[in-house]
């Protein structure tokens, strides 16, 4: 049973390589979902258009309570924005489309290759979602990061480690009733060292340093991915089936 | 009556650590004076919090693999004990701080990380709380599970070790480390965390038992 159980495991990481016929389907299957997402993304533009809005609305109420913010206060705040625009972005990940197609999928797709996909989705939207809200806090609250292409690195990996997370959570939460209420309390305590990570990164931004002073703590937030993508790859199945 | 026995260990390691612990010889230090005997009560119950989470988390992963519906009601009596010891750690290291460090709460990162811990597996317990299908819910929340373990292991045991705290064991204050060589204090420690952690398998046993009994009930009823 547990020799099995194993082997299950096993499988999922070395289903890839064994077999080059399985390896060319499943980047297939990822590739399939990806676009479909993204077309359906492309169509109906409501994910993106309502998530750039909310980051707008959020960023505007923030410039008219404080006018101007202090360097340490603005890194916070980028954050907190930026952990609920990940929150919201991805927690429509599994509930967007009915229990059906679901079904459908299925049928279709290993596990892996779905959840690869709406990981890959929300990376990107987030990604994107990360530009966009550093544009618009510059334009509102000012630029008090010395360097651009390091706050560029910080918020990338950073979007992309709270878009990994959350995808994972959404999975979950998809499964009980009330699933945005859960989104937010499965999610954010386990994010908490993820974002001490971040902000303390952030405020060494602030301050002109050289790129030595930053690989460790990135290093870490890399590794933190790479353990929610494993965990994801061998959990995850045993969510979406019925 | 079977499996009663090892139920008197606990029972009289206990009873050891409570006498010995309020009424035995302890070192007398600066700034700590008689609190040091907290080491008795407060440190054992993050032994046992972090045994009962270890032991669910692998029940969970048991469960996955077998589908058990007992399994799966170990994973969760053993996280909800778990629960009840962090609670407990936390009330006494906060009684403590007060009398050492001046207040309840100084944002500590080791109070913080086992604050965000007991509200992450209290969340697992709402997980489970907000799944109506029996099958569906002993998979989610186990996998839910193994999230909570691996972030418990870097909220308790590596993000307080890389920053500034005022916990024994850190920089800058009376550490427990140098008392613990003491030889008298250890040999009431040591027994007082496995009285603890049986103490916390009994519990939970319990807990699971009436689980079992209460969906036989149910299940007799329709």
């Amino acid at each position: 049973m547990h020799a099995k159980f194993l082997g299950k495991i096993i499988r999922s990481f070395t289903y890839q390589s064994k077999d080059n016929l399985c390896r060319v389907q499943m980047m297939k299957s990822i590739w399939f979902l990806l676009r479909k997402d993204l077309l359906l993304e492309w169509r109906e533009k409501n994910a993106l258009s309502a998530i750039v809005l909310y980051v707008l609305a959020t960023t505007f109420v923030i410039y008219q309570m404080f006018v101007v913010t202090e360097p340490s206060t603005w890194v916070v705040l980028y954050w907190v924005i930026t952990l609920f625009a990940a929150l919201n972005a991805s927690a429509k990940s599994f509930i967007q489309e009915r229990s059906e197609v679901h079904l459908y999928y299925y049928q279709l797709v290993s596990p892996q290759a779905m959840i690869m996909s709406k990981m890959v989705f929300n990376v990107i939207l987030m990604t994107v979602l990360s530009i966009l809200s550093t544009a618009a806090f510059g334009l509102l609250l000012g630029f008090p990061v010395k360097s651009f292409q390091i706050w560029l690195i910080i918020s990338s990996v950073g979007s992309v480690g709270l878009a990994l997370t959350f995808t994972m959570i959404s999975a979950i939460a998809a499964k009980a009733r009330n699933a945005g209420v859960l989104m937010t309390i499965l999610g954010l305590p386990l994010v908490i060292p993820q974002m001490l990570v971040l902000v303390d990164l952030s405020k060494k931004a602030l301050l002109v340093l050289a790129m030595k002073h930053y690989t460790g703590e990135l290093m870490a937030l890399l590794s933190i991915d790479v353990i929610v993508i494993v965990v994801a790859l061998v959990f995850f199945p045993y969510l979406w089936k019925d | 009556m079977k499996g009663i026995y090892w139920k008197l260990l606990p029972i009289l390691i206990l009873v050891y650590v409570m006498i010995q612990g309020f009424l035995g010889e302890v070192p007398q230090r600066e700034i700590l004076h008689e609190t040091i005997r907290n080491l008795y009560f407060h440190v054992p119950m993050w032994f046992t919090m972090t045994a009962m989470f270890t032991v669910s988390v692998v029940y969970s992963i048991v469960h996955l693999s077998t589908q058990n519906a007992k399994h799966d009601y170990y994973a969760v009596e053993f996280a909800n004990i778990g629960i009840l010891f962090g609670a407990l750690g936390l009330t006494t290291g906060m009684i403590w701080a007060k009398f050492t460090w001046g207040a309840w709460w100084s944002f500590d990162p080791k109070q913080n990380g086992a604050a965000v811990t007991l509200l992450i597996y209290l969340a697992y317990m709402i997980l489970r709380n907000s799944i109506d299908d029996n099958k569906n819910r002993g998979r989610v929340s186990a996998v839910y599970n193994v999230f909570a373990f691996s972030a418990m292991v870097p909220l308790i045991f590596i993000m307080p070790r890389l920053v500034d705290s005022l916990h024994p064991g850190a920089e800058g204050n009376p550490a427990f480390s140098g008392y613990d060589l003491d030889g008298n204090m250890r040999l009431v420690f040591y027994p007082a965390v496995v009285g603890w952690i049986l103490l916390g398998i009994w519990m939970t046993d319990l807990r699971f038992r009436m689980r079992v009994i209460k969906d036989k009930i149910y299940e007799s009823r329709f």
